[in-house]
């Protein structure tokens, strides 16, 4: 999950903006904070030898100067964000080999549902992705704020019911990473990791067509009985899409957002309101 | 009728007699206020207390008591924070000791609970106790409605910790973004006592707003034009303008949330039509100025106190007074910033992220204004001084991190991660609390009339300083591996040994405040040889150490008349070069002091309280009795009474003797 | 640099300025002040339910918009109301300045007749809406529209509850000094409730209709 260990390049090019505003700035911090320390410590009450100038309060050449240190600091570092937001815009389209694959995906009540629209696939808290090609997410939330994030791969961007957002991301090494909601979204938010698994081309397209035969299948009824209402689940099932419109119909509200919690009793006790009466 | 559709949704569930923390916490809480009020009643000190505290309308009273409350508030914020670094340093591949639905309580309440009622009354604390004596003047513009507004913002802290014993407090972070906080996925009635007290509480700070702004702008004692006035008013000016135009914001988007939550209306509700993303962008437009509204205070007081321990006039105070309110303009065009991850397209963010950067560059010149005060000066390392170093070194590094996540990429991969928590607390300790200390301990002497002691205060400095950096450092390194902030439990191995060390750091903070309350004990025990008989324990350059400590109810006898800046070390000058003569005394009239507050907040409560569990009628009694409160408060005859001009004269003289020694020290300087 | 030249121009600003000030205000100037302070962030409040209703205004959740459910006459004869009610407290603060009892009771009851119709036709105007089914839960716009002109609605209710206070102040007590800065407050609120709704008139009602 180490954001300084990218392995794709919006990540990439995240980081080295990060490192290189964290450099601009110590080139000014670091003399400040030793400035700090020597007038302090060379203008000590108790160094005589120290010259005292009680009524000295205003330098104009100073003050030009401690106007401009800062002020060009700025123009240099915004300069640094006008660009590097517009070059890695979460909407911009990323570069690749081979096909851009499109996944659709859902944050619920806790756990995150990617479908496949074009491979007729979907998968609960993993996904799978070719390695080299682009990558197309569109994202929205059947309930609450939650903010989609794999940390190896680079921005993150938030899920809202009703809405749909979009990320353009490729990872760039074959192997196992995680990610996770970065926004806090109730009682088992810290349990909406999911895994992202990144395997070479030829591979993704068999564990497309495996998947496709697999005996879970997901529409719309699947889809409100065992994945709208609140819960962590066990494991990580994939499905066949049967519904190829159930992304849209989530996203514009067709399928009505999550119920939230259920009024169990002994959550009624705990809160202190009875909801079941 | 039954009980239970009298009491609305309250019944004995809502007691967690099954959780034993909350209940143990209240019930240590109920016995320390029972305790104080046994004794304060056996001792005899009820009818004191009524009348010198509770009923005061002395700006200097009203200060002390929001301090109090804020150092009390502190307490509470900081047990939330030592359960939350324990919980997050055990519950790798497990629980830990804190279920969810408690965790998310307390970090819910403990942002809550540290901004609002202890940073926010802390500031506000110390501006009422100090405005007026730096302006020269004898009160405040609304004596009356100074109370009102501390007795309202107690409330809002009475309310939030009530919810620990009865029903539970919010779950859904110190903002309650919706929907979450919607009834749908927050049925309980944790997000009400949030917003009722928030509801409650604003008003109180907008009271205080006005209240400051007022007396700021159009009661200042003769010759105290804008350009003389101490930095610390400017800064007070400042903030109380943000409060202004802020704080309504606050209260009307809680309304539309409690329209929401109560009436079935549709705002933020994800059906009906409801945005979301107005909310965010509401409540930030609230929230961005009000981090300035705590932080400019706090530059105000690092301005006063490093200038008075530099032995030197504050340098540039031109460019401070510009950085100051250049400030203040430019935190109402930054909110976008806090969700950049929204995706808002890129020429809005880098629009919006460069706003923020700008703001560094007012911050960056007042840091450098510190330093040059420093440079030829004399500088005296008392613990106020402590604070304000410890306080620069420690707000650049803040600084830096804060316009890092204003690059919209680097934001990206930071947001909401416990590098933004780290970065947040590092500006908000390291700069609002750090400076709320260093002025506590400024203006103990002339709040009290004794000096707090310095070893003890020395030391709750490097604990504090120690103690913040080994608690937050690791967070910035545990954000840098993907951390998400708010996490109850974890798997990720490598985020362990880092949380494990933050949680050493919380454990020498609370070192740190357990020196403080050694500090503040020792000092009462041995006020004698600590105490302050001259009114000018530091060598001060404004007019709050022009009289006595702690000052007459009437803090001046004769207005001053002032001819400069820093016009107590021209008084200073002036009295040594030409020795001083005896003004001509007159009576003064001062406010009576008036139940109204402490009658108001009591309906307050009531009504707040009521309004929470849905229980109708006491929400009609609370409204009827502030409103006859009211009535009665405007009908009465007399607001004012006189002090004789020979009682003046006597406290007055008493205060010039005492201190013509220190005039005569301070011309061998 | 000397003492003396530091505090003639202590800014370097390059002119000796005299700056004089003072001493505190009045009483009178520092409560009118204040008041107007409190007026200004109680607009600020105002105009969050302002933009509330600007980016909600299409949000009807496929039920009806301004343009089916706005009455304009209606709206006129509440514009009339309030007017005329400023009119009158324009006509009280007046009897006030000259402390004549009879003519402040009888435009202080004017003003507050005048209030009260233009309460009852709001009034009127929400019954029948929520009984038509467009109350304030049926979608996004009409919980923006309601809470918008009945926040306007509930100060001018508080005004009147402020109103009648003044009266029986002014009746028991006479044209005192703090009575009088009470009742300069008063008229700053009735005359700001005016402007306040001649935006929610072009605003909601106009702009509405139009939508």
């Amino acid at each position: 999950m180490n954001i300084l260990d990218p392995q794709g390049p919006v990540a990439a090019a995240d980081k080295t903006i990060l490192i290189d505003s964290i450099a601009i700035m110590l080139a000014i911090v670091l003399p400040t904070i030793a400035a700090i320390f020597a007038f302090a410590f060379y203008f000590r009450q108790s160094n005589t030898r120290a010259f005292y100038w009680p009524d000295w309060e205003y330098s104009g050449r100073l003050e030009l100067v401690v106007w401009s240190i800062p002020a060009l600091t700025i123009i240099l570092l915004g300069g640094v964000a006008w660009i590097g937001s517009h070059q890695l815009d979460p909407a911009k389209p990323v570069a690749g080999t081979g096909e851009t694959v499109t996944i659709d995906v859902v944050s619920l009540d806790w756990k995150w549902l990617f479908i496949y629209p074009d491979q007729r696939i979907a998968t609960l808290n993993s996904v799978t992705v070719p390695v080299g090609a682009p990558l197309h997410f569109q994202l929205t939330s059947a309930s609450v704020m939650n903010v989609f994030f794999i940390p190896q791969l680079g921005s993150m961007i938030y899920t809202m019911n009703g809405m749909v957002t979009r990320l353009e991301l490729r990872a760039d090494e074959v192997g196992n990473y995680q990610g996770l909601s970065a926004h806090f979204s109730g009682d088992g938010f810290p349990d909406m990791l999911f895994d992202v698994h990144v395997v070479s081309q030829p591979e993704f397209a068999s564990f497309a067509s495996d998947t496709v035969k697999s005996d879970r299948a997901l529409n719309g009824d699947s889809y409100r009985n065992e994945l709208l209402p609140q819960s962590v689940p066990k494991n990580k099932p994939a499905y066949r899409l049967d519904d190829p419109e159930l992304f849209g119909e989530i996203a514009s509200q067709r399928i009505p957002p999550g119920p939230g919690p259920e009024p169990a009793p002994q959550e009624a006790a705990n809160v202190g309101t009875n909801h079941a009466r | 009728m039954s009980g239970r559709t009298m009491l609305g949704k309250l019944t004995w569930s809502a007691i967690p007699f099954d959780q034993p923390i909350p209940l143990l916490a209240g019930a240590v809480v109920l016995v320390v206020i029972l305790a104080v009020l046994v004794w304060v009643v056996v001792a005899g000190h009820l009818p004191d207390l009524w009348r010198e505290w509770i009923t005061s309308v002395d700006h200097k009273r009203i200060g002390v008591m929001y301090t109090l409350l804020a150092c009390v508030m502190l307490l509470r914020g900081f047990s939330d924070a030592i359960m939350m670094r324990a919980q997050q340093a055990v519950a790798f591949h497990s629980n830990g000791f804190l279920p969810p639905e408690h965790y998310n309580q307390i970090f819910s309440a403990h942002g809550t609970i540290m901004i609002f009622f202890v940073a926010m009354p802390f500031v506000i604390g110390l501006m009422n106790l100090v405005v007026p004596l730096q302006l020269g003047v004898r009160d405040v513009a609304f004596p009356t409605l100074n109370s009102v507004g501390f007795w309202l913002t107690a409330t809002g802290a009475l309310l939030v910790n009530i919810s620990l014993v009865i029903g539970e407090f919010a779950r859904t972070g110190w903002l309650p973004y919706p929907p979450l906080s919607e009834l749908t996925y927050s049925p309980g009635v944790g997000v009400d006592y949030y917003l009722w007290s928030l509801e409650i509480s604003g008003v109180g700070t907008l009271v205080a707003g006005i209240n400051l702004v007022t007396t700021v702008l159009k009661i200042r004692t003769k010759g105290m034009s804008y350009m003389r006035m101490p930095m610390f008013c400017w800064t007070t000016l400042a903030s109380n303008l943000l409060i202004i135009a802020a704080f309504p914001i606050l209260t009307a988007t809680l309304a539309m949330l409690i329209l929401d939550r109560y009436l079935g209306f549709h705002f933020f509700t994800n059906d009906g039509g409801g945005n979301v993303m107005m909310f965010m962008n509401l409540i930030w437009a609230w929230g961005h100025p009000e981090v300035y509204i705590l932080v400019l205070p706090a530059f105000g007081i690092y301005s006063e106190v490093v200038s008075t321990f530099s032995g030197k006039p504050l340098f540039g105070y031109r460019s401070m007074v510009l950085a100051t309110m250049a400030i203040c303009v430019i935190s109402f065009m930054v909110w976008l910033h806090h969700f950049f991850t929204m995706g808002a397209g890129p020429d809005v963010n880098a629009i919006f992220g460069i706003a923020s950067m700008i703001i560094a560059v007012p911050t960056g010149v007042k840091i450098y204004n510190w330093l040059f005060t420093m440079f030829a000066g004399r500088i005296r390392f008392s613990t106020p001084m402590m604070w304000s170093i410890g306080f620069m070194v420690t707000f650049i590094i803040g600084g830096l991190t804060g316009v890092l996540v204003a690059v919209p990429p680097a934001d990206f991969l930071l947001h909401n991660s416990l590098f933004l928590v780290a970065h947040f607390h590092n500006v908000i300790i390291g700069g609002v609390l750090f400076g709320a200390f260093a002025g506590y301990t400024y203006w103990f002497p002339k709040a009290f009339g004794f000096r707090l002691h310095e070893g003890w205060g020395i030391a709750s400095f490097w604990f504090w300083l120690i103690g913040f950096y080994v608690a937050f450092m690791p967070l910035y390194a545990v954000g840098f591996l993907g951390m998400t902030r708010r996490m109850q439990h974890f798997d990720v191995a490598e985020w362990r040994p880092w949380l494990a060390i933050a949680s050493i750091g919380a454990g020498l903070v609370l070192v740190g405040i357990l020196c403080q309350i050694a500090q503040l004990v020792v000092s009462i025990r041995r006020r004698a040889e600590l105490r302050d008989v001259t009114g000018d324990p530091w060598d001060g350059r404004s007019l709050e150490w022009a009289t006595a400590s702690p000052p007459p109810v009437f803090n001046f006898a004769i207005l001053p008349d002032v001819t400069g800046e820093d016009a107590y070390w021209a008084m200073k000058r002036r009295a040594r070069d030409e020795g001083e003569h005896e003004p001509a005394y007159g009576p003064i009239d001062m406010p009576r002091n008036s139940p109204t507050g402490f009658v108001c907040a009591f309906f307050a409560t009531v009504m707040g309280f009521a309004l929470i569990w849905h229980i109708w009628w006491m929400v009609g009694l609370g409204l009827l009795g502030a409103f006859a409160t009211f009535v009665v408060f405007a009908w009465r005859d007399h607001d004012e009474y006189e002090i004789p001009a020979d009682e003046v004269a006597r406290l007055d003289r008493a205060n010039l003797q005492a201190r013509r020694n220190l005039v005569t020290a301070a011309g061998s300087i | 640099m000397s003492l003396a030249v530091a505090q003639d121009d202590p800014h370097h600003l390059g002119v000796l300025a005299k700056v004089g000030h003072e001493g505190p205000a009045s009483k009178r100037i520092v409560t009118g002040y204040g008041f107007w302070i409190f007026l200004l962030s109680d607009m600020v409040m105002f105009s969050c339910f302002f933009a509330a209703y600007a980016v909600l205004l299409g949000q009807t959740a496929g039920g009806p918009g301004g343009a089916e459910l706005f009455n304009l006459n209606n709206v006129a004869v509440e514009t009339a109301c309030l007017l005329l009610s400023s009119f009158a407290c324009g006509m009280a603060s007046i009897a006030a300045e000259v402390r004549s009892h009879l003519w402040f009771q009888v435009a202080m009851a004017v003003t507050c007749v005048l209030g009260l119709a233009f309460l009852a036709i709001e009034f009127h105007e929400f019954a029948d809406l929520v009984a038509r089914g467009a109350g304030p839960s049926r979608s996004a716009f009409l919980s923006a529209f309601f809470t918008l002109v009945g926040c306007h609605g509930g100060h001018v209710s508080a005004g009147i509850l402020w109103l009648l206070t003044m009266m029986a102040q002014v009746y028991a007590k006479g044209f005192r000094a703090d009575i009088q800065r009470r009742f300069l407050c008063f008229a700053l609120f009735w005359h700001a409730l005016d402007i306040i709704w001649v935006a929610v008139f072009s605003v909601v009602y106009l702009l509405g209709s139009a939508a």
